[in-house]
């Protein structure tokens, strides 16, 4: 089991007022997964993706990663998971501006111990179509380019999982379909996927559909035929 | 090491990127910088020009004051104070080759206020009645004519010698020469004595705050008992034989002066006897505190651009919150983040040490040349002390400064920075 979560929750205490987020969420996650975590706002699922991708604690429960209590770790020690063993994907893209496509992508590995950054980072631009963008600033490129950046720059490092957190949210339907054909593929080739979205036609892009609501896991359903879209090269997405 | 050489890159990167902001938030370390490297400089030459002026009023001189005075602080005759002390016949012990025998001249000096009229010019100055030895001592030159001999001196002949000022002033066409002024003392007597001019001296310019042009020079005698009336001495000069013959000749000298006032306790002396390297010593001890304090003022305008630099560094902090908590989110630990920002800060501050050196080194060389220019013998004197002191000063500015800001982004939560607008 790649991750295993134990009765997970989370409280914040804000001056005083204590909110509960999580109220006890347990989940396992095999390797190889394609996992949606759905959910109106507010109910929990940017929490708990937190939480899987290390950024955040638990206030309480145990997640095991590849066999491992997480509360014996270090802050160093989980920054070290965060660039080795796991890719965020985030819906605003978050690359550096003014930063060329390749630097964006070399990022995480200025943070490794990894060499040959400049061959990594071309590989996984490769990997995502964007072998020719190579060294385009990131304010010259497209939404769906942009978040194809994002998507190389979560791969760079080769982690066992990658998290998007509404990766199409802000993008158009058909660049929104590219970036989930991506995913999907990078699936197939046996990388475990963690995708956070309110949206239930992205979510169906999944192998499996958990529904969280109010802190809750309230529904993990099999999903036996996920979405697959075909990459559209739509020749607009190239245009900067 | 490795990652800190990355991220000089990358912060390098990042400045160039923002060149105009970079650039007004080094300019407090700019100034600074130079500042401290134009006053070091400028400190320097002035002092290798003081004692470059008393040097050049001649070496190996010894000086003797009327009135008692401890070792570090001036004598009271420096103020202006007159004490009676020290008398004509104490001078004429002290040229006893017996008694003092390292003195190779030995002069008396009395000086006073006075009004040389020549014809119907006139010009208020100050007389300086002395010996015939008095060029040998002070290694003063003539622009034309000569001194007055000792014979002269002691005669108590009507000579006088200008200084080049009064004589610009008095004879701005020449043939001053065998002319003939009349001495009109501003004392109690008002009398009116004639005297012929016999040499001019040659310009001095101004040393230790005193004109030297302005001045003339008239036979001991005359000046001490006709003109200002008086039987005691303002002060001697000794002018030693050998640099060797200081100490020796400095304890003779006390030796013929305690005998003279019956003096037992050299507690109890109405006299001082001056090295003029404790001259230098005082004023070089002046000249340094003055320093220290001009480079303090420079060094808190360092601190103050230490503050510019903290304050565009807070900015950028939480201009970049987004950014840090995205590197947080790639795997940069909490100390990665903070060098990366103490790295910043830094390679600005370094940057504006460096242009403040180029700039101050730059300055200073220009007043060098001003300075020759307008005819002094300026030296331009770039001590690597102050280089190193700018440099070391402006890169601990920058880590003490950066610090701050540095610590507060890798204390960045990485969710609250991602979702920070």
């Amino acid at each position: 089991m790649l991750i295993e979560l134990k009765n997970i929750t989370k409280e914040y205490d804000n001056s005083g007022v204590v909110t509960k987020v999580l109220r006890g969420v347990s989940l396992s996650v095999k390797e190889g997964e394609f996992l949606s975590i759905m959910g109106p706002s507010g109910s929990g699922k940017s929490t708990l993706m937190h939480i899987i991708g290390f950024l955040d604690r638990a206030t309480d429960g145990t997640y095991l990663f590849d066999g491992e209590n997480i509360k014996d770790f270090s802050d160093d020690e989980l920054a070290y998971i965060r660039n080795e063993r796991i890719g965020f994907v985030f819906q605003s893209f978050n690359l550096l501006a003014r930063t060329s496509v390749l630097d964006n992508v070399i990022l995480p590995l200025t943070y490794s111990k990894k060499k040959n950054h400049q061959e990594l980072a071309t590989k996984a631009l490769e990997a995502v179509g964007l072998g020719n963008r190579l060294n385009f600033l990131s304010n010259q490129i497209s939404g769906g380019q942009k978040q194809r950046v994002a998507i190389a720059r979560a791969l760079v490092c080769d982690p066992k999982v990658i998290f998007a957190d509404e990766p199409t949210g802000n993008l158009d339907s058909k660049s929104g379909t590219t970036v989930m054909s991506i995913l999907g593929k990078l699936n197939e080739e046996g990388r475990t996927i963690i995708l956070v979205t309110h949206d239930r036609t992205v979510a169906e892009h999944a192998n499996r559909i958990i529904t969280i609501k109010d802190g809750e896991i309230i529904s993990d359903e099999h999903n036996p035929n996920p979405r697959r879209s075909k990459i559209i090269e739509d020749p607009t997405d190239d245009i900067a | 090491m490795r990652t800190l050489l990355k991220n000089a890159h990358g912060v390098i990167k990042n400045l160039a990127s923002r060149k105009a902001r970079s650039f007004l938030t080094i300019l407090g370390i700019v100034i600074g910088v130079a500042g401290v490297i134009i006053i070091i400089s400028l400190g320097a030459g002035a002092q290798a020009l003081v004692l470059g002026q008393i040097t050049k009023l001649g070496t190996n001189i010894i000086g003797i004051l009327p009135g008692k005075s401890n070792e570090k602080g001036p004598p009271a005759a420096v103020f202006g104070i007159q004490i009676k002390t020290l008398k004509t016949n104490d001078l004429e012990m002290i040229k006893d080759k017996d008694r003092v025998p390292h003195a190779e001249e030995i002069v008396g000096v009395v000086k006073g206020d006075v009004t040389i009229i020549s014809g119907k010019e006139s010009v208020d100055t100050t007389f300086t009645a002395t010996d015939g030895s008095y060029p040998r001592v002070q290694n003063v030159k003539y622009e034309s004519g000569s001194f007055f001999t000792d014979e002269e001196a002691r005669s108590g002949a009507n000579v006088i010698v200008l200084g080049y000022d009064v004589r610009e002033q008095l004879f701005p066409n020449g043939g001053e020469l065998g002319s003939i002024v009349t001495l009109k003392s501003s004392g109690e007597n008002k009398t009116s004595i004639p005297f012929r001019i016999i040499g001019v001296q040659e310009k001095l310019g101004t040393v230790a705050f005193q004109n030297q042009d302005d001045q003339v020079f008239i036979p001991f005698t005359i000046g001490q008992r006709q003109i200002l009336g008086i039987d005691y001495l303002q002060f001697i000069r000794i002018k030693v034989d050998n640099a060797d013959n200081i100490k020796e000749t400095i304890t003779d000298v006390e030796q013929v002066l305690r005998d003279q006032h019956r003096i037992k306790n050299p507690d109890n002396d109405d006299f001082s006897v001056r090295d003029l390297a404790d001259a230098i010593k005082i004023l070089t001890s002046i000249t340094d505190a003055l320093r220290m304090f001009l480079s303090l003022m420079a060094g808190i305008s360092l601190i103050v651009g230490g503050i510019g630099i903290m304050n565009i560094m807070l900015v950028t902090v939480s201009e970049r919150t987004r950014e840090i908590g995205l590197r947080k989110a790639l795997g940069a630990t909490s100390h990665q983040i903070r060098n990366q920002f103490l790295v910043e800060a830094v390679v600005l501050t370094g940057l504006g040490g460096l242009i403040g050196i180029i700039v101050g080194v730059l300055i200073s060389y220009l007043i060098a040349l001003g300075a020759r220019y307008a005819g002094y013998d300026w030296s331009f004197v770039i001590s690597p002390t102050a280089i190193f002191l700018a440099v070391f000063v402006s890169t601990m500015t920058g880590i003490i400064f950066g610090l701050f800001p540095a610590m507060k982004a890798s204390k960045l939560d990485p969710i609250n920075a991602l979702r920070y607008e």
